[in-house]
């Protein structure tokens, strides 16, 4: 489904990753986990095509993805959220979420401005759907809230919701569970499983151990720039690598 | 059902804008009235760009005059008819704001604004140099009126009524557009430019096209204004007036299509009434958007409902919400 292949990163003289390769498989969820400044977020942000590697590629579903820019890659089917939370402030929830369909509706400037029929019509797809996306992630009572009133963990399961509309293929989560209580946490746990029931297959940065063990397929260990271990939660705990590199031993 | 309620409050304000001359007799205020119009298109225009998408631009009156100058210069000295020179003018403008769009949008804030401040200063320059064609700074006279079916636009009230058709329109077609998925992509960019380019949203051509959406519609205004007045001259297009408009957006309401109408009322009457101030209104301009920054962010439009309940409140001895 996706596969990181041989991606190295420099910034200036610093080398922030290299040669990172790992598959992911479809319908799984993969965990992404590392000590700080172990370059999960930069490898985030060379898929999702934020920024250009310095060399290797990412493949998803057997299209060579790493060259593209981040606005090509939601038709593509990948989409992401982000650690601390990026959302349309000013707009509702609900116009937060029907922007996820932007994608998935055409409806032109001048189509818009004229009001023509079909994009009516558009328009009231755009907005049961995105309704539908709202009960799904359990926050359609905050429909009519402005989205940068929302408590943060709130804004965490709209921000879900609004990657859910585009409809994609895959998820890539930076570090969900960050900035949300104890009961938050398992609700967002109960969703991750919840969305891959529904196809999509997920990838997440995470810090939250206990998360990542209980709800991850597979685990892929970064330290420092390179790949330490890849494997099932338990392989993962066993590996006397991973928890030299936790402890601090490495 | 709140499409409904959008619908009455765009009605209300036609009847409103119907009515009006009836009750006022002084030609003058009409003539006052016929400008509110023109600027009512200029700052909606400016509106969709820098309070729907944030992005600013101070060469909106170079478009204005570009609109302005190439139906003056079309009907006046190639005796071409006048609305062909206005559709001319408009494809022109919006065709070359699309090309100049592509390399100015990709700058951000002060620098989007210099960028944009010397694109104005250029047309400028040009309404004032090409002597031959633009008659220089003594101005392009003779331009006609515009007619239609043997109907000449040529007296302030009909010229009122033409040109408010034309700032109705724009409006219902703005506020269709604000409210459909391209007007929720430009608030977005506005809001997390990085986050609608995940969500798909092609923020660099949408914000090029919208750009020149901004620029045609200036055209039309400017096109309007030219055969309005029958003479024209580069001193209508300086920079003064591209501030002018960034003034009647903040003032009236950023995002806001009745707040363009609302600023453009306020800062085309404001002038009249400080006539006694001659030149020093510049002062009072700028106080009022000191003021307006500090105290309503939001503009009239947001501010004055917010400041009425909030007096409400304090009368009725409740705790004043923070809004």
């Amino acid at each position: 489904m996706l596969e990181i292949r041989n991606i190295t990163q420099r910034f200036g003289g610093i080398t922030a990753l290299e040669e990172i390769s790992f598959r992911v498989a479809k319908g799984e969820i993969t965990g992404v986990i590392g000590p700080n400044g172990a370059g999960k977020t930069t490898l985030f942000n060379i898929v999702t095509g934020l920024y250009t590697q310095t060399a290797g590629s990412v493949i998803l579903e057997g299209i060579d993805i790493s060259r593209l820019p981040a606005e090509r890659l939601a038709s593509r089917g990948l989409v992401r959220t982000f650690q601390n939370i990026e959302l349309f402030g000013t707009m509702t929830v609900l116009e937060n979420v029907m922007l996820g369909l932007h994608t998935r509706s055409n409806s032109g400037i001048l189509a818009c401005m004229g009001k023509m029929p079909w994009h009516v019509r558009e328009e009231t797809r755009i907005r049961s759907e995105s309704l539908e996306w709202l009960e799904f992630c359990g926050i359609s009572d905050l429909a009519e809230q402005t989205a940068a009133n929302l408590p943060f963990g709130k804004g965490r399961f709209l921000e879900i919701a609004r990657a859910m509309a585009v409809k994609p293929v895959i998820m890539l989560m930076d570090e969900p569970a960050a900035g949300l209580n104890n009961r938050e946490t398992s609700e967002l746990a109960e969703l991750i499983r919840k969305i891959r029931s529904t196809g999509v297959t997920v990838v997440l940065v995470e810090h939250d151990m206990e998360l990542v063990m209980d709800i991850c397929d597979r685990i892929v260990v970064l330290n420092l720039g390179k790949k330490l271990a890849e494997g099932t939660p338990r392989e993962i705990q066993e590996n006397p690598a991973v928890i030299a590199a936790y402890l601090g031993e490495g | 059902m709140a499409v409904n309620r959008e619908i009455i409050k765009f009605l209300a304000m036609v009847v409103v804008i119907l009515v009006a001359p009836l009750l006022v007799h002084e030609g003058y205020l009409i003539n006052v009235m016929v400008f509110i119009g023109i600027h009512t298109m200029l700052a909606l225009a400016l509106n969709l760009l820098l309070g729907y998408a944030g992005q600013i631009s101070l060469g909106q009156a170079g478009f204005f005059g570009l609109g302005a100058y190439i139906s003056g210069i079309l009907t006046a000295t190639h005796g071409i008819n006048p609305w062909a020179a206005m559709a001319a003018a408009a494809l022109f403008v919006t065709f070359l704001a699309f090309i100049v769009g592509f390399p100015i949008l990709k700058l951000k804030g002060h620098y989007l604004a210099m960028a944009t401040l010397g694109l104005g200063i250029i047309i400028y320059i040009v309404f004032n140099e090409a002597v031959e064609q633009t008659g220089g700074p003594s101005g392009l006279s003779g331009i006609p009126n515009l007619q239609v079916a043997g109907i000449v636009f040529d007296t302030d009230l009909k010229n009122y009524y033409l040109i408010w058709a034309f700032t109705l329109a724009a409006m219902g077609l703005a506020l269709n557009l604000v409210h459909s998925r391209i007007g929720r992509a430009l608030r977005a960019i506005h809001d997390s430019e990085v986050a609608a380019r995940v969500m798909g949203v092609n923020a660099r051509l949408l914000k090029v096209q919208i750009f020149a959406l901004s620029a045609g519609l200036s055209a039309i205004a400017g096109s309007l204004y030219a055969h309005t007045m029958t003479f024209i001259a580069p001193a209508s297009f300086g920079f003064n007036f591209s501030v002018e408009l960034v003034t009647m957006v903040i003032i009236g309401g950023l995002a806001s299509i009745y707040g363009s109408l609302l600023g453009a009322a306020l800062l085309t009457l404001l002038p009249e009434m400080l006539r006694a101030f001659q030149d020093y209104d510049i002062i009072v301009y700028g106080l009022l958007l000191i003021v307006m920054t500090m105290f309503m962010p939001g503009g009239l439009v947001k501010g004055v409902p917010s400041a009425l309940s909030r007096i409400r409140g304090k009368l009725q001895g409740r705790p004043v919400p923070h809004a």
